[in-house]
Protein backbone atom coordinates (compact mmCIF):
# COMPACT_ATOMS: atom_id res chain seq x y z
CA UNK A 1 0.00 0.00 0.00
CA UNK A 2 2.65 2.49 1.01
CA UNK A 3 4.53 1.88 -2.20
CA UNK A 4 1.53 3.24 -4.06
CA UNK A 5 1.39 6.32 -1.87
CA UNK A 6 4.86 7.85 -1.98
CA UNK A 7 3.63 11.29 -0.92
CA UNK A 8 0.95 10.38 1.61
CA UNK A 9 -0.21 13.56 3.33
CA UNK A 10 -0.37 13.49 7.11
CA UNK A 11 -3.22 12.34 9.29
CA UNK A 12 -4.09 15.73 10.77
CA UNK A 13 -4.78 17.51 7.46
CA UNK A 14 -7.07 14.55 6.68
CA UNK A 15 -8.98 14.97 9.92
CA UNK A 16 -9.28 18.73 9.32
CA UNK A 17 -10.44 18.29 5.73
CA UNK A 18 -13.12 15.73 6.56
CA UNK A 19 -14.25 17.77 9.57
CA UNK A 20 -14.64 20.92 7.49
CA UNK A 21 -16.45 19.10 4.69
CA UNK A 22 -18.92 17.26 6.93
CA UNK A 23 -19.63 20.31 9.07
CA UNK A 24 -20.41 22.32 5.95
CA UNK A 25 -22.71 19.57 4.67
CA UNK A 26 -24.46 19.24 8.03
CA UNK A 27 -24.98 22.97 8.44
CA UNK A 28 -26.61 23.13 5.01
CA UNK A 29 -29.39 20.79 6.13
CA UNK A 30 -30.26 22.30 9.48
CA UNK A 31 -33.72 20.73 9.52
CA UNK A 32 -32.16 17.28 9.88
CA UNK A 33 -30.18 18.40 12.93
CA UNK A 34 -33.34 19.77 14.52
CA UNK A 35 -35.19 16.50 14.04
CA UNK A 36 -32.72 14.59 16.20
CA UNK A 37 -32.94 17.16 19.01
CA UNK A 38 -36.73 17.15 18.81
CA UNK A 39 -36.68 13.36 19.05
CA UNK A 40 -34.62 13.63 22.24
CA UNK A 41 -37.02 16.21 23.63
CA UNK A 42 -40.10 14.12 22.83
CA UNK A 43 -38.76 10.83 24.21
CA UNK A 44 -37.83 12.55 27.47
CA UNK A 45 -41.26 14.18 27.62
CA UNK A 46 -43.00 10.83 27.21
CA UNK A 47 -41.58 9.40 30.45
CA UNK A 48 -43.45 11.61 32.95
CA UNK A 49 -46.61 10.92 30.90
CA UNK A 50 -45.99 7.20 31.33
CA UNK A 51 -44.81 6.95 34.92
CA UNK A 52 -46.55 9.91 36.57
CA UNK A 53 -45.33 13.22 37.93
CA UNK A 54 -44.37 12.33 41.50
CA UNK A 55 -41.38 14.70 42.04
CA UNK A 56 -39.19 12.30 44.07
CA UNK A 57 -39.70 9.52 41.56
CA UNK A 58 -38.98 11.82 38.64
CA UNK A 59 -35.78 12.98 40.30
CA UNK A 60 -34.74 9.35 40.81
CA UNK A 61 -35.61 8.40 37.22
CA UNK A 62 -34.22 11.57 35.62
CA UNK A 63 -30.56 10.63 35.04
CA UNK A 64 -31.44 7.23 33.58
CA UNK A 65 -34.22 8.59 31.38
CA UNK A 66 -32.08 11.43 30.03
CA UNK A 67 -29.21 9.05 29.29
CA UNK A 68 -31.38 6.39 27.64
CA UNK A 69 -33.01 9.08 25.50
CA UNK A 70 -29.55 10.40 24.57
CA UNK A 71 -28.54 6.86 23.54
CA UNK A 72 -31.62 6.51 21.35
CA UNK A 73 -31.16 9.96 19.81
CA UNK A 74 -27.53 9.14 19.05
CA UNK A 75 -28.64 5.87 17.45
CA UNK A 76 -31.23 7.68 15.36
CA UNK A 77 -28.60 9.99 13.88
CA UNK A 78 -26.03 7.27 13.08
CA UNK A 79 -27.24 6.04 9.67
CA UNK A 80 -26.74 9.57 8.33
CA UNK A 81 -23.03 9.39 9.07
CA UNK A 82 -22.04 7.40 5.98
CA UNK A 83 -25.27 6.56 4.14
CA UNK A 84 -25.48 9.51 1.75
CA UNK A 85 -21.73 9.39 1.00
CA UNK A 86 -22.12 5.68 0.32
CA UNK A 87 -25.10 6.00 -1.99
CA UNK A 88 -23.67 8.83 -4.14
CA UNK A 89 -20.19 7.30 -4.35
CA UNK A 90 -18.30 9.97 -2.37
CA UNK A 91 -17.34 7.38 0.24
CA UNK A 92 -15.48 5.46 -2.45
CA UNK A 93 -13.61 8.62 -3.44
CA UNK A 94 -12.82 9.28 0.23
CA UNK A 95 -11.44 5.76 0.60
CA UNK A 96 -9.31 6.24 -2.54
CA UNK A 97 -7.86 9.56 -1.42
CA UNK A 98 -4.20 9.66 -0.34
CA UNK A 99 -5.11 10.68 3.21
CA UNK A 100 -5.17 7.79 5.69
CA UNK A 101 -8.77 6.53 5.81
CA UNK A 102 -8.95 6.33 9.65
CA UNK A 103 -8.00 10.03 9.78
CA UNK A 104 -10.72 11.04 7.32
CA UNK A 105 -13.24 8.94 9.21
CA UNK A 106 -12.16 10.49 12.52
CA UNK A 107 -12.91 13.90 11.02
CA UNK A 108 -16.31 12.71 9.85
CA UNK A 109 -17.13 11.26 13.26
CA UNK A 110 -16.00 14.46 14.98
CA UNK A 111 -18.22 16.53 12.69
CA UNK A 112 -21.09 14.12 13.36
CA UNK A 113 -20.62 14.47 17.11
CA UNK A 114 -20.38 18.27 16.92
CA UNK A 115 -23.71 18.39 15.10
CA UNK A 116 -25.55 15.68 17.10
CA UNK A 117 -23.98 14.77 20.45
CA UNK A 118 -22.78 18.21 21.49
CA UNK A 119 -26.11 20.06 20.93
CA UNK A 120 -27.85 17.26 22.78
CA UNK A 121 -25.54 17.68 25.77
CA UNK A 122 -26.08 21.43 25.75
CA UNK A 123 -29.86 20.99 25.61
CA UNK A 124 -29.97 18.43 28.41
CA UNK A 125 -29.92 20.72 31.51
CA UNK A 126 -33.16 22.22 30.25
CA UNK A 127 -34.72 18.76 30.19
CA UNK A 128 -33.09 18.03 33.55
CA UNK A 129 -35.15 20.87 34.98
CA UNK A 130 -38.32 19.00 34.02
CA UNK A 131 -37.11 16.11 36.15
CA UNK A 132 -36.24 18.36 39.07
CA UNK A 133 -32.46 18.01 38.77
CA UNK A 134 -30.52 20.54 40.84
CA UNK A 135 -27.85 22.79 39.36
CA UNK A 136 -24.86 20.61 40.24
CA UNK A 137 -26.67 17.46 39.06
CA UNK A 138 -27.41 19.15 35.73
CA UNK A 139 -23.72 20.04 35.61
CA UNK A 140 -22.77 16.38 36.09
CA UNK A 141 -25.29 15.42 33.40
CA UNK A 142 -23.78 17.84 30.85
CA UNK A 143 -20.22 16.87 31.72
CA UNK A 144 -21.10 13.17 31.46
CA UNK A 145 -22.85 13.66 28.14
CA UNK A 146 -19.96 15.71 26.78
CA UNK A 147 -17.56 12.90 27.75
CA UNK A 148 -19.87 10.02 26.84
CA UNK A 149 -21.61 11.00 23.59
CA UNK A 150 -18.34 11.15 21.56
CA UNK A 151 -17.77 7.51 22.58
CA UNK A 152 -21.31 6.72 21.44
CA UNK A 153 -20.58 8.36 18.07
CA UNK A 154 -17.28 6.49 17.72
CA UNK A 155 -18.71 3.05 18.59
CA UNK A 156 -21.84 3.75 16.58
CA UNK A 157 -19.78 4.70 13.53
CA UNK A 158 -18.37 1.16 13.45
CA UNK A 159 -21.91 -0.23 13.44
CA UNK A 160 -23.02 2.30 10.82
CA UNK A 161 -20.13 1.26 8.56
CA UNK A 162 -20.83 -2.45 9.05
CA UNK A 163 -24.49 -2.06 8.07
CA UNK A 164 -23.86 0.21 5.06
CA UNK A 165 -26.22 -0.54 2.19
CA UNK A 166 -28.07 -3.34 4.00
CA UNK A 167 -31.83 -3.69 3.92
CA UNK A 168 -33.37 -2.95 7.32
CA UNK A 169 -30.02 -1.49 8.37
CA UNK A 170 -31.57 0.73 11.03
CA UNK A 171 -33.05 -1.99 13.24
CA UNK A 172 -29.95 -4.12 12.74
CA UNK A 173 -27.77 -1.19 13.77
CA UNK A 174 -29.70 -0.91 17.05
CA UNK A 175 -29.16 -4.61 17.76
CA UNK A 176 -25.43 -4.35 17.03
CA UNK A 177 -24.68 -1.15 18.86
CA UNK A 178 -26.97 -0.82 21.89
CA UNK A 179 -25.29 -3.68 23.85
CA UNK A 180 -21.96 -1.91 23.36
CA UNK A 181 -23.44 1.30 24.77
CA UNK A 182 -24.15 -0.35 28.13
CA UNK A 183 -20.98 0.78 29.98
CA UNK A 184 -21.44 4.41 28.86
CA UNK A 185 -25.06 4.38 30.04
CA UNK A 186 -24.11 2.88 33.40
CA UNK A 187 -21.32 5.30 34.19
CA UNK A 188 -23.02 8.33 32.68
CA UNK A 189 -26.18 7.86 34.71
CA UNK A 190 -24.17 6.88 37.80
CA UNK A 191 -22.22 10.15 37.64
CA UNK A 192 -25.47 12.11 38.00
CA UNK A 193 -26.68 9.70 40.70
CA UNK A 194 -23.46 10.11 42.69
CA UNK A 195 -23.72 13.89 42.49
CA UNK A 196 -27.33 13.63 43.65
CA UNK A 197 -26.19 11.57 46.65
CA UNK A 198 -23.64 14.26 47.48
CA UNK A 199 -20.60 12.22 46.46
CA UNK A 200 -17.81 13.16 44.08
CA UNK A 201 -18.32 11.66 40.63
CA UNK A 202 -14.62 11.77 39.70
CA UNK A 203 -14.44 7.97 39.34
CA UNK A 204 -17.34 7.83 36.89
CA UNK A 205 -15.93 10.71 34.85
CA UNK A 206 -12.53 8.99 34.76
CA UNK A 207 -14.09 5.80 33.39
CA UNK A 208 -16.04 7.77 30.77
CA UNK A 209 -12.85 9.59 29.78
CA UNK A 210 -10.94 6.30 29.59
CA UNK A 211 -13.63 4.80 27.36
CA UNK A 212 -13.45 7.91 25.17
CA UNK A 213 -9.66 7.69 24.81
CA UNK A 214 -9.77 3.97 24.04
CA UNK A 215 -12.45 4.43 21.39
CA UNK A 216 -10.66 7.45 19.87
CA UNK A 217 -7.73 5.11 19.24
CA UNK A 218 -9.57 1.94 18.27
CA UNK A 219 -12.86 2.92 16.65
CA UNK A 220 -11.53 4.84 13.58
CA UNK A 221 -9.37 1.85 12.64
CA UNK A 222 -12.24 -0.65 13.05
CA UNK A 223 -14.49 1.80 11.19
CA UNK A 224 -12.03 2.19 8.29
CA UNK A 225 -11.82 -1.62 8.01
CA UNK A 226 -15.61 -1.83 7.99
CA UNK A 227 -15.90 0.89 5.33
CA UNK A 228 -13.41 -0.92 3.09
CA UNK A 229 -15.38 -4.15 3.55
CA UNK A 230 -18.60 -2.37 2.57
CA UNK A 231 -16.98 -0.84 -0.53
CA UNK A 232 -15.48 -4.10 -1.79
CA UNK B 1 13.33 -34.27 8.42
CA UNK B 2 9.94 -33.26 7.24
CA UNK B 3 8.35 -30.04 8.31
CA UNK B 4 4.75 -29.93 9.40
CA UNK B 5 2.43 -28.13 7.04
CA UNK B 6 0.36 -26.10 9.49
CA UNK B 7 -1.99 -24.90 6.80
CA UNK B 8 -2.85 -28.30 5.36
CA UNK B 9 -6.26 -28.32 7.03
CA UNK B 10 -6.93 -24.65 6.38
CA UNK B 11 -8.45 -25.58 3.04
CA UNK B 12 -12.04 -26.86 3.07
CA UNK B 13 -11.13 -29.66 0.61
CA UNK B 14 -8.66 -31.33 2.96
CA UNK B 15 -10.53 -30.40 6.13
CA UNK B 16 -13.91 -31.75 5.08
CA UNK B 17 -13.09 -35.51 5.02
CA UNK B 18 -11.56 -35.36 8.52
CA UNK B 19 -14.58 -33.72 10.08
CA UNK B 20 -16.96 -36.64 9.72
CA UNK B 21 -15.11 -39.01 12.04
CA UNK B 22 -14.11 -36.20 14.41
CA UNK B 23 -17.70 -35.04 14.73
CA UNK B 24 -18.91 -38.58 15.34
CA UNK B 25 -16.18 -39.28 17.92
CA UNK B 26 -16.85 -36.11 19.87
CA UNK B 27 -20.58 -36.72 19.65
CA UNK B 28 -20.22 -40.17 21.25
CA UNK B 29 -17.88 -38.74 23.90
CA UNK B 30 -20.40 -35.99 24.66
CA UNK B 31 -23.20 -38.54 25.11
CA UNK B 32 -21.07 -40.74 27.42
CA UNK B 33 -19.88 -37.80 29.52
CA UNK B 34 -23.39 -36.34 29.75
CA UNK B 35 -24.76 -39.72 30.89
CA UNK B 36 -22.04 -40.13 33.54
CA UNK B 37 -22.34 -36.49 34.62
CA UNK B 38 -26.12 -36.64 34.96
CA UNK B 39 -25.87 -39.93 36.88
CA UNK B 40 -23.33 -38.38 39.26
CA UNK B 41 -25.26 -35.14 39.55
CA UNK B 42 -28.83 -36.39 39.81
CA UNK B 43 -28.37 -39.71 41.64
CA UNK B 44 -24.99 -39.98 43.38
CA UNK B 45 -24.61 -36.40 44.64
CA UNK B 46 -26.32 -35.81 48.01
CA UNK B 47 -29.16 -33.38 48.60
CA UNK B 48 -27.95 -29.92 49.53
CA UNK B 49 -28.49 -28.94 53.16
CA UNK B 50 -29.73 -25.42 52.35
CA UNK B 51 -31.23 -25.66 48.89
CA UNK B 52 -32.63 -29.18 48.79
CA UNK B 53 -32.91 -30.71 45.34
CA UNK B 54 -33.18 -27.41 43.48
CA UNK B 55 -29.42 -26.90 43.45
CA UNK B 56 -29.04 -29.81 40.98
CA UNK B 57 -29.75 -27.43 38.10
CA UNK B 58 -26.17 -26.27 38.67
CA UNK B 59 -24.96 -29.27 36.66
CA UNK B 60 -26.55 -27.78 33.56
CA UNK B 61 -26.35 -24.12 34.47
CA UNK B 62 -22.65 -23.74 35.24
CA UNK B 63 -21.28 -25.65 32.22
CA UNK B 64 -23.67 -23.71 29.96
CA UNK B 65 -22.52 -20.38 31.44
CA UNK B 66 -18.87 -21.36 31.01
CA UNK B 67 -19.41 -22.40 27.41
CA UNK B 68 -21.37 -19.24 26.59
CA UNK B 69 -18.36 -17.06 27.36
CA UNK B 70 -15.70 -19.47 26.11
CA UNK B 71 -17.39 -19.90 22.73
CA UNK B 72 -17.52 -16.13 22.21
CA UNK B 73 -13.77 -15.93 22.79
CA UNK B 74 -13.10 -18.84 20.41
CA UNK B 75 -15.43 -17.28 17.83
CA UNK B 76 -13.58 -13.97 18.06
CA UNK B 77 -10.30 -15.85 17.75
CA UNK B 78 -11.40 -17.50 14.49
CA UNK B 79 -12.75 -14.14 13.33
CA UNK B 80 -9.35 -12.55 13.94
CA UNK B 81 -7.59 -15.35 12.03
CA UNK B 82 -10.05 -15.00 9.15
CA UNK B 83 -9.44 -11.24 8.93
CA UNK B 84 -5.67 -11.44 9.32
CA UNK B 85 -4.98 -14.37 6.99
CA UNK B 86 -8.08 -13.99 4.81
CA UNK B 87 -8.79 -17.68 5.47
CA UNK B 88 -12.35 -18.60 4.58
CA UNK B 89 -12.44 -21.80 6.65
CA UNK B 90 -11.70 -19.75 9.78
CA UNK B 91 -14.65 -17.52 8.96
CA UNK B 92 -16.80 -20.62 8.50
CA UNK B 93 -15.71 -21.84 11.95
CA UNK B 94 -16.70 -18.52 13.50
CA UNK B 95 -20.03 -18.70 11.69
CA UNK B 96 -20.61 -22.27 12.91
CA UNK B 97 -19.81 -21.41 16.54
CA UNK B 98 -22.28 -18.54 16.93
CA UNK B 99 -25.58 -20.50 17.15
CA UNK B 100 -24.14 -22.92 19.72
CA UNK B 101 -22.80 -20.02 21.76
CA UNK B 102 -26.19 -18.32 21.66
CA UNK B 103 -27.86 -21.61 22.63
CA UNK B 104 -25.64 -22.05 25.71
CA UNK B 105 -26.21 -18.41 26.68
CA UNK B 106 -29.96 -18.93 26.46
CA UNK B 107 -29.70 -22.18 28.47
CA UNK B 108 -27.63 -20.42 31.13
CA UNK B 109 -30.24 -17.64 31.35
CA UNK B 110 -33.24 -19.97 31.50
CA UNK B 111 -31.71 -22.37 34.02
CA UNK B 112 -30.44 -19.45 36.08
CA UNK B 113 -33.91 -17.98 36.15
CA UNK B 114 -35.49 -21.34 37.08
CA UNK B 115 -32.90 -21.75 39.82
CA UNK B 116 -33.46 -18.20 41.01
CA UNK B 117 -37.10 -18.92 41.80
CA UNK B 118 -36.45 -21.42 44.65
CA UNK B 119 -33.09 -19.94 45.69
CA UNK B 120 -33.85 -16.21 45.67
CA UNK B 121 -37.64 -16.25 45.42
CA UNK B 122 -37.69 -14.55 42.04
CA UNK B 123 -37.24 -15.59 38.42
CA UNK B 124 -35.20 -12.57 37.52
CA UNK B 125 -32.91 -10.52 39.70
CA UNK B 126 -30.75 -7.81 38.16
CA UNK B 127 -27.76 -9.77 39.29
CA UNK B 128 -24.50 -8.78 37.62
CA UNK B 129 -23.93 -12.20 36.09
CA UNK B 130 -27.47 -12.56 34.78
CA UNK B 131 -27.40 -9.07 33.33
CA UNK B 132 -24.06 -9.52 31.60
CA UNK B 133 -25.17 -12.93 30.32
CA UNK B 134 -28.25 -11.25 28.81
CA UNK B 135 -26.04 -8.68 27.09
CA UNK B 136 -23.84 -11.52 25.83
CA UNK B 137 -26.94 -13.07 24.28
CA UNK B 138 -27.63 -9.75 22.52
CA UNK B 139 -24.06 -9.74 21.19
CA UNK B 140 -24.49 -13.25 19.77
CA UNK B 141 -27.85 -12.35 18.22
CA UNK B 142 -26.38 -9.17 16.73
CA UNK B 143 -23.52 -11.16 15.21
CA UNK B 144 -25.92 -13.69 13.68
CA UNK B 145 -28.31 -10.98 12.48
CA UNK B 146 -25.48 -9.11 10.75
CA UNK B 147 -24.37 -12.30 8.98
CA UNK B 148 -27.94 -12.97 7.89
CA UNK B 149 -28.42 -9.45 6.56
CA UNK B 150 -25.43 -9.59 4.19
CA UNK B 151 -25.98 -11.60 1.02
CA UNK B 152 -22.39 -11.84 -0.16
CA UNK B 153 -20.74 -14.50 2.07
CA UNK B 154 -17.28 -12.96 1.81
CA UNK B 155 -18.52 -9.58 2.94
CA UNK B 156 -20.55 -11.29 5.68
CA UNK B 157 -17.38 -13.09 6.84
CA UNK B 158 -15.36 -9.94 7.15
CA UNK B 159 -18.06 -7.64 8.52
CA UNK B 160 -19.11 -10.13 11.20
CA UNK B 161 -15.44 -10.70 12.05
CA UNK B 162 -15.01 -6.97 12.74
CA UNK B 163 -18.15 -7.06 14.89
CA UNK B 164 -16.95 -10.12 16.84
CA UNK B 165 -13.63 -8.41 17.54
CA UNK B 166 -15.28 -5.16 18.65
CA UNK B 167 -17.55 -7.30 20.86
CA UNK B 168 -14.74 -9.28 22.45
CA UNK B 169 -12.84 -6.10 23.32
CA UNK B 170 -15.99 -4.66 24.87
CA UNK B 171 -17.07 -7.79 26.72
CA UNK B 172 -14.76 -7.35 29.75
CA UNK B 173 -15.69 -3.65 29.93
CA UNK B 174 -19.39 -4.51 29.83
CA UNK B 175 -18.91 -7.18 32.50
CA UNK B 176 -16.92 -4.83 34.72
CA UNK B 177 -19.45 -2.03 34.35
CA UNK B 178 -22.38 -4.32 35.11
CA UNK B 179 -20.67 -5.70 38.24
CA UNK B 180 -19.93 -2.14 39.35
CA UNK B 181 -23.48 -1.01 38.60
CA UNK B 182 -24.87 -3.98 40.49
CA UNK B 183 -22.84 -3.40 43.64
CA UNK B 184 -23.90 0.24 43.52
CA UNK B 185 -27.60 -0.46 43.21
CA UNK B 186 -28.19 -3.38 45.50
CA UNK B 187 -26.35 -4.75 48.47
CA UNK B 188 -24.96 -8.24 48.70
CA UNK B 189 -28.42 -9.59 49.51
CA UNK B 190 -28.33 -11.80 46.44
CA UNK B 191 -25.27 -13.94 46.01
CA UNK B 192 -24.60 -16.75 43.63
CA UNK B 193 -21.93 -18.30 45.80
CA UNK B 194 -24.53 -20.24 47.73
CA UNK B 195 -22.47 -23.23 48.76
CA UNK B 196 -19.27 -22.09 50.48
CA UNK B 197 -17.74 -25.53 50.39
CA UNK B 198 -18.85 -27.65 47.51
CA UNK B 199 -18.75 -31.39 48.07
CA UNK B 200 -16.16 -33.18 45.94
CA UNK B 201 -18.79 -35.32 44.24
CA UNK B 202 -20.73 -32.22 43.18
CA UNK B 203 -17.60 -30.66 41.74
CA UNK B 204 -16.78 -33.88 39.91
CA UNK B 205 -20.28 -34.05 38.41
CA UNK B 206 -20.01 -30.45 37.30
CA UNK B 207 -16.64 -30.97 35.65
CA UNK B 208 -17.85 -34.08 33.83
CA UNK B 209 -20.84 -32.10 32.58
CA UNK B 210 -18.51 -29.30 31.50
CA UNK B 211 -16.54 -31.82 29.41
CA UNK B 212 -19.79 -33.10 27.96
CA UNK B 213 -20.66 -29.53 26.95
CA UNK B 214 -17.23 -29.11 25.34
CA UNK B 215 -17.49 -32.31 23.34
CA UNK B 216 -21.05 -31.50 22.32
CA UNK B 217 -19.91 -28.09 21.10
CA UNK B 218 -17.06 -29.58 19.07
CA UNK B 219 -19.30 -32.24 17.54
CA UNK B 220 -22.09 -29.82 16.66
CA UNK B 221 -19.78 -27.12 15.33
CA UNK B 222 -17.94 -29.60 13.11
CA UNK B 223 -21.24 -30.90 11.78
CA UNK B 224 -22.44 -27.37 11.15
CA UNK B 225 -19.19 -26.39 9.47
CA UNK B 226 -19.58 -29.42 7.16
CA UNK B 227 -22.95 -28.10 6.07
CA UNK B 228 -21.54 -24.59 5.61
CA UNK B 229 -18.64 -25.93 3.53
CA UNK B 230 -20.97 -27.92 1.29
CA UNK B 231 -23.27 -24.95 0.86
CA UNK B 232 -20.59 -22.39 0.13
CA UNK B 233 -18.31 -24.58 -1.97
CA UNK B 234 -21.18 -26.06 -3.95
CA UNK B 235 -19.63 -24.95 -7.24
CA UNK B 236 -16.38 -26.83 -6.52
CA UNK B 237 -15.83 -30.10 -8.35
CA UNK B 238 -15.09 -32.11 -5.22
CA UNK B 239 -18.45 -31.17 -3.70
CA UNK B 240 -20.38 -32.53 -6.67
CA UNK B 241 -18.25 -35.69 -6.52
CA UNK B 242 -19.08 -35.99 -2.82
CA UNK B 243 -22.75 -35.45 -3.52
CA UNK B 244 -22.66 -38.08 -6.28
CA UNK B 245 -20.94 -40.60 -3.98
CA UNK B 246 -23.42 -39.94 -1.18
CA UNK B 247 -26.40 -40.48 -3.44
Amino acid sequence: MSALEPTSPGAWPGVAWALRRDLKLALRSKAELGVQLLFYLIVVTLFPLGVGVEPTMLRALGPGVLWVAALLASLLALPRLFASDFSDGSLEQIALSPYPLPALISGQILAHWLTTGAPLAVLSPLLGLQFGLEGHEAGALVAGLLLGTPTLSLLGAVGAALTLGLARGGALLALLILPLYVPILIFGAAAVGATHAGMAAAGEFSVLAAALLASVVGAPIACATAVRIALD
Amino acid sequence: MTSINWFRYASPVSFFPVTRRLARGFGVAAAVFAAVGLWLGLIVAPTDAQQGEAYRIIFIHVPAAWMSMFIYAVMAGWAAVSLALNARLSAMMAQALAPTGALFTAIALVTGSLWGRPAWGTYWAWDARMTSELILLFLYLGYMALRQAIDDPRRADRASAVLALVGVVNLPIIYFSVVWWNTLHQGASVSLTAAPTMAAIMLAAMLVMAFAAWFYTIAVVLTRVRAIILEREKRAAWVSEFAEAAR
